[in-house]
């Protein structure tokens, strides 16, 4: 029996489908078998970063709406063997066009088959939010280090709370820039967890590495040489039950070729 | 019929004016009656005296308010009697539990996060923080043990005399009755001690040492419950 676990943030372009894409992977990487289910009906972005838009054939909407099985509905993303699986969402219809209900079926069906169900929710608090969460099992917030992001956070926290089926949300915070943080412009990580007062489960520097591998349809976590994939990859250890230490940014910033080396050490 | 008189109506003089206890064991109709028979006796033939104040003590009987307002208006028009008081040891079910919501202080202990709106009806002891664009009202008093960085209304109903304390002093707005404040524009700097908010003379929200409540609001000493 598999874990479902909604990748969720209220507000947009924070990192919710690169999160989602890049933890997926890793965990794929990991041994993991993993699926990846895209909620964001109409507005589709998981298969382009994952670069699997082209093999797209039925989607979310047909799966939900009994037009075909689930299994037809998955794409396999090749480099991986057998490991990582793509449900797109639907790029035609919208979200009213899948249920709660319906979602928490399918969830329930691809728990039987995978070890990890990463679902990527769309922005805001509406039918596409609830539709993402019906099914999971665990949640994970993601927010960047402004304030308009965390309070946000803050919103979706409070209503992953009144979910029964869930656990409490974990946070990543991502696209942090360290001298931005020194200089005192931008919130820094001690600050933001103790507001929320959830648990933190990594952070992630802003790397410009991660968009353009995302537009080349590369997870970040494939290129071991970046600051980003190295923290996806840790977060992913820490969702398989590891404990690995979280670095403050500055050690990260000093010991990247250490931790590289540490990194290569342990596989 | 031979009836025995008992006595169900006693008058008493105080310098207060007349303290009338009422028996709660008879009927109501036998208390009108001698009550309307025991003021025809007493009453004086000075109309232009001074208004005489009445209390009424009616012990364990309830009197409905259609009641209450017959017997206000039997002793009204007994020239320069009016009813000041009527006391009673009973209240209806409703009214006591009603009394209850209004003066319990209610603790929750929870994050008041974005958007999440915490109403109560009395006093508010919230074990948490209330988090920018979470909002706490209460009818009665706030005490806030983590940091108010969001709105709190304290004295909902219209009680000015309601105050707003929390460990950390960070809102959005404060509100106590209809009187509103904001946080300022401009970045105050870090004070690390617990403060309160209250109404004062000018009809305006001040934030001041939690320690000045003590002779501001000397009633939120509640050693014992009353009505």
């Amino acid at each position: 029996m598999g874990e479902a676990i909604v990748i969720t943030s209220g507000k947009g372009g924070v990192g919710k489908t690169t999160t989602t894409a890049n933890l997926g992977t890793a965990l794929a990487l990991a041994g993991k078998r993993v699926c990846l289910v895209d909620t964001d009906i109409g507005l589709r972005n998981l298969d382009v970063v994952m670069g699997l838009e082209n093999r797209i054939i039925y989607d979310l909407v047909d799966v939900a709406q009994g037009r075909c099985t689930v299994q037809k509905a998955l794409v396999k993303d090749k480099r991986f063997d057998d490991k990582l699986y793509l449900l797109p969402a639907a790029q035609t219809s919208d979200k009213t066009a899948v249920t709660p209900e319906q979602m928490k079926k399918l969830i329930q069906e691809l728990k039987q088959d995978y070890d990890y169900i990463l679902i990527d929710c769309p922005a805001g608090i509406e039918q596409g939010y609830r539709n993402a969460v019906a099914g999971a099992d665990e949640a994970i917030v993601v927010t960047t280090p402004e304030v308009a992001a965390v309070r946000d956070a803050d919103r979706i926290i409070g209503l992953l709370e009144k979910e029964e089926n869930i656990r409490p949300p974990r946070l990543i915070i991502n696209r942090i820039r360290s001298h931005m943080v020194k200089s005192g412009d931008m919130l820094d990580i001690d600050e933001i967890v103790m507001h929320l007062s959830i648990d933190l489960l990594g952070i992630i520097a802003d790397d410009e590495n991660v968009i353009k591998a995302s537009n080349n349809g590369e997870p970040i976590v494939l290129d071991p040489n970046s600051k980003a994939s190295i923290a996806y990859r840790n977060i992913a250890r820490r969702i398989l039950g590891e404990s690995v230490p979280l670095q403050s940014l500055e050690e990260e910033q000093k010991g990247v070729f250490a931790k590289i080396k540490k990194f290569f050490g342990v596989r | 019929m031979n009836r025995q008189k008992q006595q169900y109506v006693t008058i008493k003089g105080t310098k207060d004016g007349l303290t009338l206890h009422l028996d709660d064991t008879c009927s109501y109709r036998d208390l009108v009656m001698e009550l309307e028979e025991k003021l025809s006796v007493n009453q004086t033939n000075e109309p232009d005296g001074p208004l005489v104040a009445v209390h009424l003590k009616v012990g364990n009987r309830y009197l409905t308010p259609e009641q209450e307002e017959e017997i206000r208006t039997l002793i009204r028009t007994k020239k320069n009697l009016v009813v000041e008081s009527i006391e009673s040891n009973v209240i209806t079910k409703e009214e006591a539990l009603i009394w209850k919501r209004e003066t319990e202080i209610v603790s929750v202990s929870k994050i008041v996060r974005s958007g999440q709106i915490l109403h109560v009806q009395g006093d508010l002891l919230l074990i948490g923080d209330v988090n920018p664009g979470g909002t706490v009202i209460a009818g009665g008093n706030i005490f806030i043990l983590g940091a108010l960085r969001g709105i709190a209304h304290a004295g909902y109903y219209g009680n000015k005399e309601a105050v707003i304390v929390a460990s950390v002093m960070k809102p959005m707005q404060l509100r106590i009755s209809d009187i509103m404040n904001r946080a300022p524009d401009y970045k105050a700097e870090e004070r690390n001690e617990m403060e309160c908010a209250y109404v004062d003379d000018n009809n305006q929200i001040v934030v001041d040492r939690l320690q000045l409540l003590t002779h501001l609001r000397p009633h939120l000493t509640r050693l014992e419950r009353r009505l």
